[in-house]
């Protein structure tokens, strides 16, 4: 069977799509990663084009992200975007160490697959901590909490909101016992904080019904999203681990060829790019 | 004429139940390209967290940030997954699809933008 279709092969004209040889002039199993990476494009882009429906439909209400992810390990400042951009630097270095892995396999240098892909591991496992503890974050929310009135409005207190203090946008003092409206307004008129009081009960972080930081869609959608890729890139550490083991105990040596490390290298770009959408429309947008 | 056709016949077997020949062209100056890839991303992300504290119009922001998204997704695809170097009408199978996604932002963002009309209106 093997030799026959060797012989094929062998025997097969020049022209692409005549039979015997693949026309894209890729292996068949390249070719199926391709098409079901498309499949998954798909899904995310309807996973985030419903989160874009979901926000333009509240847009007046809808959170800043400058104000919800302001943590950094050992920092007490709001730092906003920096710890995101970490998060991004780590994946997109994972990715130049498995597209290294890959050449590497193009060299046929196994020692140098090892190495390339066991730091791609390394990587992956730092990108689902820093997610984790994005989401921890999140989750436990602000010391103060929020307050949350009896029609689910969430007002929140002037420390939690920093993009409207100072910054590029004046340097208006806002007062302590103020409060900031869910469409982003500053409420200091004395008698109408107290009104807002009376309605309401605190919360705090956010889980998928209530949300301290605003509108409760943000944080399902942030939820899903963000857990939906940090699955794939769970799923990618997993698989990119059992390659490792597999280049350790010399498969491909004997195999002759490193395609699989290309398939799976396929899938953890993937991964990457899903994030660079992730990333600019949950939290620089 | 050797040498060409020693070129055309590089490559290996599969190995598994379709036993395909993959035709592999190796070029060393590939990690050059994987690095420079490496820092055009690296760049285009700290310029994106850098002006995102600037005193820009949230709209210009949000067309800059969209576009330099698609730039990055671009070295991603082409470099980092060798779209550029694979055959154009794998390529083209690849990404048409995507003109239905471009509909479909479309269509949602109407929808939702009218929704949103509605309420400031009525209620």
């Amino acid at each position: 069977m093997a030799a026959e279709a060797t012989l094929n092969n062998e025997n097969s004209n020049s022209k692409p799509w005549g039979g015997g040889v693949s026309p894209f002039g890729i292996s068949w199993g390249k070719m199926m990663m391709w098409f079901f990476l498309v499949s998954d494009a798909f899904t995310f882009s309807s996973l985030i084009i419903a989160y874009g429906a979901f926000r333009h439909r509240h847009t007046q209400v809808w959170p800043t992200a400058n104000d919800v992810f302001t943590h950094f390990p050992f920092v007490h400042e709001h730092l906003p975007l920096a710890y995101v951009g970490l998060m991004t630097f780590i994946l997109i270095m994972s990715s130049v160490t498995m597209v290294l892995a890959v050449d590497a396999g193009h060299r046929r240098d196994n020692r140098g697959v090892a190495i390339w892909l066991g730091l791609t591991v390394i990587g992956g496992f730092m990108f689902v901590g820093s997610q984790a503890w994005e989401w921890y974050n999140f989750i436990t929310g602000t010391p103060k909490g929020a307050l949350i009135t009896n029609m689910g409005e969430v007002y929140r207190f002037p420390e939690n909101a920093p993009s409207l203090h100072g910054g590029a946008h004046g340097h208006t003092a806002i007062p302590d016992w103020a409060l900031i409206s869910p469409d982003h307004k500053v409420i200091s008129d004395k008698a109408e904080v107290e009104r807002i009081k009376s309605i309401s009960k605190p919360i705090k972080g956010a889980n998928l019904v209530n949300n301290e930081y605003g509108h409760p869609l943000f944080a399902d959608f942030f939820f899903f999203i963000t857990g939906f890729h940090g699955f794939h890139v769970f799923s990618g550490v997993v698989i990119n681990l059992i390659i490792f083991f597999n280049v350790l105990s010399g498969v491909y040596v004997r195999r002759g060829h490193y395609e699989h490390i290309e398939k799976t290298g396929l899938y953890w770009h993937f991964v990457d790019l899903v994030w660079v959408f992730v990333f600019t429309f949950f939290y620089l947008v | 004429m050797s040498e060409h056709h020693n070129h055309e016949m590089h490559g290996y077997y599969t190995g598994d139940i379709h036993n395909q020949f993959v035709p592999e062209h190796y070029d060393p100056k590939n990690r050059s390209v994987i690095w420079k890839t490496f820092w055009i991303l690296l760049f285009i992300t700290i310029g994106e967290v850098a002006i995102a504290f600037t005193s820009l119009s949230k709209e210009l922001l949000m067309v800059i940030f969209i576009v330099l998204t698609i730039v990055k997704a671009y070295f991603i695809v082409a470099f980092f997954m060798h779209l550029k170097h694979e055959k154009l009408s794998l390529a083209y199978c690849i990404l048409l699809p995507f003109i239905l996604i471009v509909y479909l932002i479309a269509m949602s963002l109407t929808e939702a933008n009218y929704l949103n009309l509605w309420d400031l209106i009525f209620k």
